[in-house]
């Protein structure tokens, strides 16, 4: 099947749209990054010189990649029930649109702004790290590795999170409901970042390029499987014939 | 299509969609033409709404055929037929954070039309809401709202329009509005399938009206319908009650029948009351009647309806 992005490209316009001006979405999108950035930055400044040696041996920069894990399943999670629920998604299926674009579309809509999140709190935490801790402390903490892994995993946690909660979407008959399921499915991935980065879970540069493998292809998965649930007949009465 | 037109614009052959044991609607048939606007009437439940998501390819129909805009009802179709047609569906669902213009722009683009900038211009005005482009659509009256979902639903200028309820809930200017938009869009040849419960509205706007009951309880034009349905009579009313109307009226060589309604009214049974009107009036004249007045007796389309409604399916 052919995408047409200029279809993709008018449900990003529109989504991004409402974004803005859905204040909820916006805190929403704000608080997460907060809690995990500022806890762990007034713990770094505490740390003296002395803790740098354990600090080598942990991937703490990992811990962040619980933004793009929870972020965008906060918002992807909306993204069809909420249409439902405000009457707006019968006539949007009016419309020449494939369901494999409309979802595309709507998940491009929330991978744009939760990467950019992601990116500039990491940014912002680096920057932080490197002005105000401790420069042994800073420079076992940022790590070329440890910052790559960021860079790559970001898009391919937070892709991820945005399919899982858009199948939630696709099924749920509730925004709060599917929140909850959402923002309760992308805990796993933000206990294995933890794991990761404290260490309990060891990882090489294999392990690495196979998890980021997998995930490329569970993104790919995940478009396919929301895809083939958006079942616009149940979408529209609620039941399926 | 292959540069000839189909003589239908959209047509269903023995159209049935069930919910599990339950019937939506069943071996529904009919045929409109091009640039002609249909009614499809109905009480609630009657799978008014049901058939137009069905022909709109959102829902799969359980059996029959159906052509909508010269193609077939079928899911390879699906986007084309949404391409060719617009549906107006009884909630407007506008995005109501968004502003009018911001609306529009999002279905223009999901239609691809080409100059979208000059086209939604084109339906703003159409729809005299040039003004309130910029507004946001949660700040607009129930009416106006109503009117932005036409504009959107004329943006790919589609060959079959569907309107689900257009004027459910708007007071009667608003709705006189929608009305005159109709009108509009009949003289352009704008094919309209329009759902209603307002029988008024379906007897000022429709070429032809259909009942729907689960199953097709008739179709054809109003004063077909009223004339297949009722009898044709003239009405007479005198200041006094008429001494022998048995004799006088049994003169009268075009009355079948005839009765009093009322003291001093007097309902007759005529083939062609343009033609027995007359010869009435003066064979009471000679009678020295004190005639008040006489009149063709009128059934409206909301007549033809009450009759229909509740007769089972599959009787006349």
């Amino acid at each position: 099947m052919t995408v047409n992005p200029r279809l993709v490209r008018a449900v990003v316009d529109k989504e991004l749209r409402e974004f803005r001006r859905n204040r909820s979405m916006v805190v929403g999108m704000a608080i997460i990054p907060l809690i995990f950035s500022v806890q762990p930055l007034v713990t770094v400044f505490a740390l003296s010189s002395s803790a740098s040696g354990p600090l080598r041996h942990e991937h703490v920069l990992l811990y962040m990649l619980g933004i793009p894990a929870l972020v965008p399943s906060l918002v992807a999670s909306y993204s069809v029930v909420g249409e439902r629920e405000q009457g707006t998604l019968e006539p949007l299926l009016t419309t020449p649109i494939r369901r494999e674009e409309l979802l595309l579309g709507k998940a491009l809509a929330t991978f744009i702004p939760a990467a950019i999140v992601a990116y500039a709190v990491f940014a912002l935490f680096l920057a932080c790290v490197g002005l105000f801790a401790q420069p042994s402390v800073a420079s076992a903490l940022i790590r070329p590795s440890d910052v790559i892994a960021q860079l790559v995993f970001t898009p391919l946690l937070a892709g991820w999170s945005i399919w899982v909660a858009i199948v939630i979407s696709t099924r749920a008959n509730d925004i709060r409901v599917a929140q909850q399921l959402s923002t309760l499915a992308s805990l796993p991935s933000v206990a294995l970042a933890i794991l990761i980065a404290l260490n309990v879970i060891d990882v090489s540069l294999l392990t690495g390029v196979v998890a980021a493998a997998v995930l490329l292809a569970l993104n790919r998965i995940g478009w396919r499987v929301a895809s083939a649930l958006f079942d616009r007949e149940r979408l529209i009465l609620g039941t399926k014939a | 299509m292959d540069g000839m037109q189909p003589s239908a614009a959209l047509s269903a052959d023995r159209l049935s969609k069930h919910f599990g044991d339950r019937v939506a609607f069943q071996d529904v048939s009919f045929e409109i033409g091009y640039g002609e606007v249909f009614g499809f009437l109905g009480p609630n439940g009657a799978g008014k709404t049901t058939t137009v998501r069905t022909l709109g390819t959102l829902l799969t129909p359980t059996s029959g055929t159906a052509t909508v805009a010269g193609l077939a009802l079928t899911p390879d179709n699906a986007v084309e037929i949404r391409r060719r047609i617009s549906i107006m569906p009884e909630s407007p669902g506008l995005y109501l954070r968004l502003t009018v213009l911001e609306n529009l722009r999002c279905f223009a683009d999901l239609y691809q039309v080409p100059t979208a900038t000059k086209r939604i211009e084109h339906v703003l005005s159409a729809v005299h809401l040039t003004d309130r482009a910029q507004d946001a659509c949660g700040a607009l009256s129930k009416g106006l709202r109503q009117r932005v979902a036409l504009a959107r639903a004329l943006l790919n200028d589609p060959q079959v329009l569907f309107l689900d309820e257009p004027t459910s809930g708007l007071d009667p200017v608003a709705a006189r509005g929608v009305h005159d938009l109709i009108d509009e869009l009949r003289q352009r040849g704008v094919t309209i399938f329009l759902t209603t419960h307002r029988l008024d509205e379906a007897e000022r706007l429709c070429d032809r009206v259909a009942i729907l009951n689960t199953t097709l309880r008739t179709i054809g034009r109003p004063d077909q319908l009223r004339d297949e349905l009722f009898a044709r009579t003239l009405t007479v009313r005198t200041a006094v009650p008429l001494g022998a109307p048995d004799r006088l009226f049994g003169s009268v060589t075009g009355v079948r029948a005839w009765h009093e309604d009322d003291l001093s009214t007097y309902v007759l049974t005529v083939d062609d009351p343009a033609q027995t009107a007359p010869e009435v009036t003066r064979a009471l004249v000679q009678a020295d009647a004190d005639v008040l007045s006489i009149s063709p007796s009128h059934h409206s389309l909301e007549d033809v309806y009450l009759e229909l409604i509740d007769v089972p399916a599959g009787q006349p």
